[in-house]
């Protein structure tokens, strides 16, 4: 009896642990049950290659906004990544003490602004200035990039900066002492070492970009149509559950949950993928 | 082709290192400032203490902020519970290994699901299966799950960094495990605890996506957890969608700005006395 009694709160803790495994074991289960019945209708190549998006005919294809998603994710990728690397370099490497601790807090501050807020500013700022000076109607894969690239930035920094931090200081010491300047240090010695942590970092933040709604909704411009270049409207999957949930019904309802599917493949699968390269990193 | 040297590529490296972080600190200045100059004229005690008239035309904001409070209330207290246990159980009551590798999956990958997928999770799930309704609960519980790892993890790296010192002198007092974990790893994990905490509170108030497919938008002021409600920022968001004024959109993402400003300085004090605590 005693035995048992002392088992107990271990049992009772392990059954509050599995809330992370239940509530991920139902978000699956669900979005799962909704969705599969339509892709079953209309048939997983039809759903995920066909163009035309049109509930009200039945028409089910969601291409274009995979493509949506992967260009506005790319271009997030090419503008915010150099950007948070050289940022995580100065945090590490280059910013005095005092300058660092102002930096460190606005980061953090960046990740707390909601997601609304950076797609009204960019409405307000990025979309009038495209249109006026590059051309297009403003709301455009390349808006939805800028915004997307400074909204990744705090999740690429920090993962950069803590894979940077994990060097052994021999590495850096070593290479100063035989000569090399900082910049040749930070080039050749400790970005190569600390590779894989960036990588994960980098995927982590396209995964954040694939999964980011509001902020894209606004600037985007969310037609359903190929964009044939940076300048066009697109939707990307998540703007298109975000725009039509609030009146789908029936099939159409079902589709939204059947792009949830797609989403949640595509991100599980990224972040997958960053979990095994943090775990080689850390070898 | 000219060949840089090494001092020069040095200087200019220097200068897109610190070109970076500036643009940065200048990003984060211009969404704040922006925000802040637009929409701090249009906040008053009237604005912050009235109800929406009209659509949300005129009138203040009052019902949203307490939408806003009590599914932060919800989420909080539901996924603190869940999440310090779990943190508990892996630094606790076990050794590494398969169930911790779960665990730590499952929290991560909780992590990494878009906020629309909450969405519509919560949905299917609260709203329609389990008979809630667009209401405050349903809003809460889904947003429980998405600060459920937020939550595991600084509770973890809490209790972690507690010195073993602690543990041993309550075990060697004849402490058991329960009173150990009570009396002195919860303590000293407090303030990290706290931090993990905040900062979801800080999510809770900014999310928009999950918030509107599961708590609604009714501007009316709720009554109880299972009333509609609609949140600071899917007010924000459906005042600019539908064009329904634009001085009251400023006024309310001003106030979500500082809002959210007061919790991240929150959070860091919190950071700093517990790293000050610790060294």
């Amino acid at each position: 009896m005693k035995r048992l009694l002392d088992r107990l709160p271990g049992f009772i803790f392990l059954l509050i642990a599995l809330s992370a495994l239940s509530a991920l074991a139902l978000i699956i289960v669900f979005i799962f049950y909704e969705g599969i019945p339509i892709i079953a209708k209309v048939g997983l190549g039809q759903f995920t290659l066909g163009m035309s998006w049109a509930p009200g005919k039945g028409e089910f294809g969601i291409l274009p906004m995979i493509i949506g998603t992967v260009s506005v994710t790319l271009g997030a990728a090419v503008l915010g990544v150099p950007v948070a690397i050289l940022t995580s370099i100065f945090l590490t490497e280059f910013a005095p003490a005092a300058v660092s601790r102002i930096v460190r807090p606005a980061i953090q501050l960046l990740a707390g602004i909601p997601s609304v807020v950076y797609g009204f500013w960019g409405l307000t700022f990025i979309v009038p200035y495209i249109r006026l000076w590059i051309g297009g109607p403003g709301l455009s894969v390349l808006a939805g990039s800028v915004i997307l690239a400074i909204m990744i930035l705090p999740t690429v920094i920090s993962i950069t900066e803590v894979s940077l931090l994990a060097l052994p200081r021999t590495y850096k010491e070593g290479s100063l002492a035989i000569g090399a300047t900082q910049w040749q240090t930070v080039w050749s010695v400790q970005l190569p070492a600390a590779k894989s942590g960036i990588m994960a970092a980098v995927i982590l933040g396209i995964g954040r970009a694939v999964g980011e709604t509001m902020a894209v909704i606004m600037v985007l411009g969310n037609a359903v149509a190929l964009p044939e270049s940076l300048l066009d409207p697109a939707r990307t999957l998540t703007t298109n559950i975000g725009i039509e949930m609030g009146y789908a019904s029936g099939d159409h309802q079902q589709a939204l949950f059947a792009t949830g599917i797609v989403l949640l493949v595509i991100v599980m699968s990224l972040n997958s993928i960053a979990q095994a390269t943090l775990k080689r990193s850390q070898r | 082709m000219m060949r840089l040297n090494p001092k020069m590529t040095q200087v200019l490296a220097k200068a897109l290192i610190w070109g970076s972080a500036l643009l940065v600190i200048v990003l984060l200045l211009f969404i704040l400032l922006f925000v802040l100059i637009k929409g701090v004229p249009t906040l008053s005690w009237q604005f912050l203490t009235e109800n929406p008239r009209d659509m949300g035309r005129s009138g203040g904001i009052f019902s949203t902020i307490v939408s806003t409070i009590l599914v932060t209330l919800v989420s909080v207290a539901v996924a603190t519970p869940f999440g310090v246990g779990t943190a508990l159980y892996l630094t606790e009551f076990t050794r590494e290994g398969l169930a911790t590798r779960i665990i730590r999956f499952s929290a991560d990958t909780l992590a990494a699901i878009p906020s629309i997928v909450y969405g519509l999770f919560g949905f299917i799930f609260f709203v329609i299966n389990l008979n809630m309704g667009w209401s405050i609960l349903s809003g809460g519980l889904t947003m429980a799950m998405m600060i459920l790892p937020t939550i595991i993890r600084t509770a973890e790296e809490a209790i972690l960094a507690i010195h073993p010192l602690y543990r041993e002198v309550s075990f060697s007092l004849g402490g058991t495990k329960m009173q150990t974990i009570l009396g002195a790893v919860l303590p000293s994990a407090l303030r990290g605890i706290m931090t993990g905490v905040i900062l979801s509170i800080g999510r809770c108030v900014a999310e928009t996506a999950a918030v509107i497919l599961t708590a609604g938008s009714s501007l009316r002021l709720p009554e109880s957890v299972f009333s509609p409600a609609r949140t600071m920022a899917v007010h924000f968001y459906i005042l600019v969608r539908e064009g329904i004024s634009m001085e009251r959109a400023y006024g309310t993402a001003a106030a979500l700005i500082i809002l959210i400003l007061i919790i991240n300085v929150g959070a860091n004090m919190l950071i700093n006395r517990f790293v000050a605590k610790n060294h």
